[in-house]
């Protein structure tokens, strides 16, 4: 059987060990002088590109309306039962709203299902990903925190239209 | 018996059948929007077209007799194109409102647009437009663009309900459905159009938006409205029960149910007003107790009185198995006499096709289990009599309100040292109890009704009550049962901490040194089949999901005894 070879039986120059420093040093000045990647995030933020899948939000019309018509599609469809809709009549020509719509953060694992199966084009994925909470309450989003104005939102649809 | 011969398959029919009648006996399921096994033929919606050997043109399967040795194909190539040609000509002018309409998921169409159609259209012109949201009467509301025209609604109210009020209007794509000039679709089995109808042109305006057909789970269970018994779906989600739907049973309600019973039997059930865990009198108001201390109190003050002192007064709301030991405890425990129910009868309610005078739904059971004065026992009325001069003083009453049945009736069991009352939930007689047991409703608990017809019936739990556990219970789940946790907002339906009657009584009863070995409903009911004639031999499964009638002979015997 022929003697293996193992990590610890270094040749004499890696016994010496001074040029290993050199070439570890020059490693790093040559990294030292590119363009640098990181950020120093939360003073400078990443703006994700629009195919980012962010916390799923919802869309409200310019008169201030939401779009969802409360379908539970998007419910039916999570795989993390993220979303609860309880849906109520109204007045307006597509007959009902969500009267509650709640996603819990926690659940949600950004699959963007929701937004895929929606039929109004109400349900989309943002480009937010802060998501803090102390509490597991705090963690379930309503519709104050959920609806976002249509015309933040137009990157996201533009990026949809051409995709779905 | 003649046969006939459907997609190869060799099949026996009755003479006069129609072929769509024959196949399904056979278990074979021609689609169908227009026919209903209950209503007349009106062969409009042309879903059904087969091929039959030597005839010429495809044929509509819900109104061709069949005949000795005809061949028919259900599955032919010129068959499915048929249906798919049906399916195209259906959805020309069907708006897209399934995220919005209630039907979605229990859908006709739905269904076979995905089973029998091509799933693209060619049509690309306007789709007609018509009026949405109608309400046809107080329950009803129709929506004109989902309707296809099939004629149901109009044939059950002609036909079943005995009340026309619907009809067409108009011709070719403007034909829609409209009530007559100054008539509203009111009559008392309105709703029923809406289960009939295969898609959502017909909702429930009171179930309107409330869920999704796929939210909830369904329980079979049997409507507490009145004698009839109707068989029943309970609906619910997130411990709520939502509506209410019939349920066939061809030997008591067909495929009906009346609005009443679909409306006004379920909403207590979840009411605010629900008794949460035993309460005892203190110093004049009613204290929320445990079940121990409620059980020793119980006792001891049933106790202080003599035999002759007390009455029992079962319930015709409660179940054969509750009343079944409400009698045993009158009998061997209490050991008195004075035991009866109140009868609860409303002439004006009853008519020819569903609804009974007897507006309780185990009138029958509650008599046969044993709940009736014994030989020298007093009767109901008799009861109040001696209440009124102070020969009965205590009064064990069981799932009924004797106020609202009677107004009079409060000044006279104010005369009693004790009350004790089982109930769902609060109301006048509760109001001046000195012990209330809260009782589990007709949808928390497993038992037997007995209708005024002697159909033995099964109720199951919808509802889960505090102590229970859906799945150990082995109760319906929906997908949101099956994974909710403490943490989510849509399982947190409340429970309330109640027990079904039979239970009380037998914990009150190990209390007072007479011990009962029930765990289950399902082992009280084995002692009634064994101890009572026209349950002998019985058991759950034999009652099953479609009841077991008693032989009117042995009923008549047991209850002239
Ligand atoms: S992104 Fe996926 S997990 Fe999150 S709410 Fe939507 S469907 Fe559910
Ligand atoms: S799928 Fe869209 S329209 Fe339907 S409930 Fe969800 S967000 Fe609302
Ligand atoms: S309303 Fe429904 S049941 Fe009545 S004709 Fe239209 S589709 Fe048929
Ligand atoms: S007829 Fe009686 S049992 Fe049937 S639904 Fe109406 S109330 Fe209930």
């Amino acid at each position: 059987m022929a003697e293996k070879k193992r990590l610890k039986d270094l040749s004499i120059w890696q016994k010496i060990y001074i040029p290993e420093i050199f070439k570890g040093l020059a490693l790093t000045f040559k990294n030292m002088l590119k363009p640098k990647f990181t950020m120093e995030y939360p003073e400078e933020k990443f703006i994700p590109p629009a195919s980012y899948r962010g916390r799923p939000v919802l869309v409200q019309e310019e008169n201030g309306e939401e779009r969802c018509v409360a379908c539970g599609l998007c419910s039916r469809v999570c795989p993390a039962l993220a979303i609860e809709v309880q849906a109520a009549e109204t007045e307006r020509e597509k007959e009902r709203y969500p009267e509650r719509f709640e996603i819990n953060m926690i659940r949600c694992i950004f699959c963007g299902f929701c937004e895929e199966v929606c039929p109004e084009e109400a349900i989309v994925m943002s480009k937010d990903y802060e998501l803090a909470f102390t509490n597991r309450q705090e963690a379930i989003y309503g519709k104050d925190k959920l609806l976002v104005p249509v015309s933040q939102l137009q990157d996201r649809i533009e990026f949809l239209r051409n995709y779905k | 018996m003649p046969k006939i011969f459907i997609d190869g398959k060799e099949i026996e029919f009755k003479q006069g059948q129609t072929i769509i009648e024959a196949a399904k006996d056979a278990g074979i399921d021609i689609p169908h929007f227009c026919w209903h096994p209950s209503l007349s033929v009106s062969g409009n919606c042309r879903i059904c077209l087969v091929e039959v050997e030597k005839m010429p043109k495809l044929v509509i399967a819900c109104s061709t007799i069949a005949a000795e040795g005809m061949v028919v194909y259900t599955q032919s190539q010129k068959t499915l194109a048929a249906r798919n040609a049906v399916m195209e000509f259906l959805l020309i002018n069907h708006p897209l409102d399934c995220p919005i309409c209630d039907e979605a998921g229990e859908c006709k169409l739905q269904d076979y647009a995905y089973e029998h159609s091509i799933g693209e259209s060619r049509f690309v012109e306007e789709k007609v437009k018509k009026e949405k949201r109608v309400p046809l009467g107080p329950r009803v509301m129709f929506d004109g663009e989902r309707c296809i025209s099939c004629s149901r609604c109009i044939r059950f109210c002609d036909e079943i309900a005995k009340d026309p009020e619907l009809t067409f209007v108009q011709r070719g794509d403007r034909v829609t459905i409209t009530t007559y000039p100054g008539e509203v679709m009111d009559n008392p089995y309105s709703m029923n159009v809406v289960d009939i109808c295969p898609v959502g042109a017909l909702t429930n305006t009171d179930f309107r938006f409330k869920a999704r057909v796929w939210e909830m789970s369904a329980t079979k269970s049997i409507c507490n409205g009145c004698a009839r018994g109707c068989n029943i779906d309970i609906w619910v989600r997130n411990n709520e029960i939502l509506r209410l739907t019939p349920r066939h049973n061809e030997s008591v309600n067909s495929y009906w149910m009346c609005d009443h019973g679909r409306l006004n039997t379920f909403k207590f059930v979840n009411d605010s007003s629900r008794i949460d865990s035993p309460h005892i009198r203190k110093e004049g108001q009613l204290v929320k107790v445990g079940w121990d201390e409620a059980f020793a109190e119980a006792s001891s003050r049933l106790k202080s009185f003599s035999k002759d002192e007390i009455a029992v007064i079962g319930s015709a709301f409660a179940t054969c198995e509750d009343n079944y030991l409400v009698a045993r405890f009158a009998k061997s425990v209490l050991g008195t006499g004075h035991l009866d129910f109140i009868h609860h009868n409303d002439p004006s309610f009853e008519d020819d096709i569903l609804r009974r005078s007897d507006r309780t739904p185990n009138s029958l059971g509650a008599k046969l289990v044993g709940v009736r004065p014994s030989k020298n026992g007093l009767d109901f009325n008799s009861i109040i009599k001696a209440i009124s001069e102070r020969r009965i003083k205590a009064l064990y009453l069981v799932e009924d309100d004797t106020i609202q049945n009677d107004p009079e009736i409060e000044n006279i069991l104010a005369k009693l040292d004790l009350l004790v009352v089982h109930s769902t939930n609060y109301n006048k007689t509760t109001d001046i109890a000195d012990i209330v047991f809260p009782a589990s409703t007709y949808a928390e608990k497993n038992g037997t009704f007995v209708n005024f017809d002697g159909m033995i019936q099964r109720i199951k739990p919808a509802v889960s009550t505090l102590e229970a556990d859906r799945a150990l219970e082995g109760m319906a789940m929906s997908r949101l049962d099956k994974f909710g946790t403490r943490w989510d907002r849509w399982a947190q339906g409340v429970k309330f901490d109640a027990r079904p009657t039979w239970r009380i009584i037998s914990g009150l009863s190990s209390v007072m040194g007479y011990k009962f070995k029930y765990n289950m409903a399902e082992e009280v009911f084995k002692d009634i089949a064994s101890g009572i004639t026209s349950f002998n031999h019985l058991d759950y499964d034999i009652i099953g999901e479609q009841g077991f009638k008693i032989k009117a002979s042995v009923l008549e015997k047991e209850i002239l005894e």
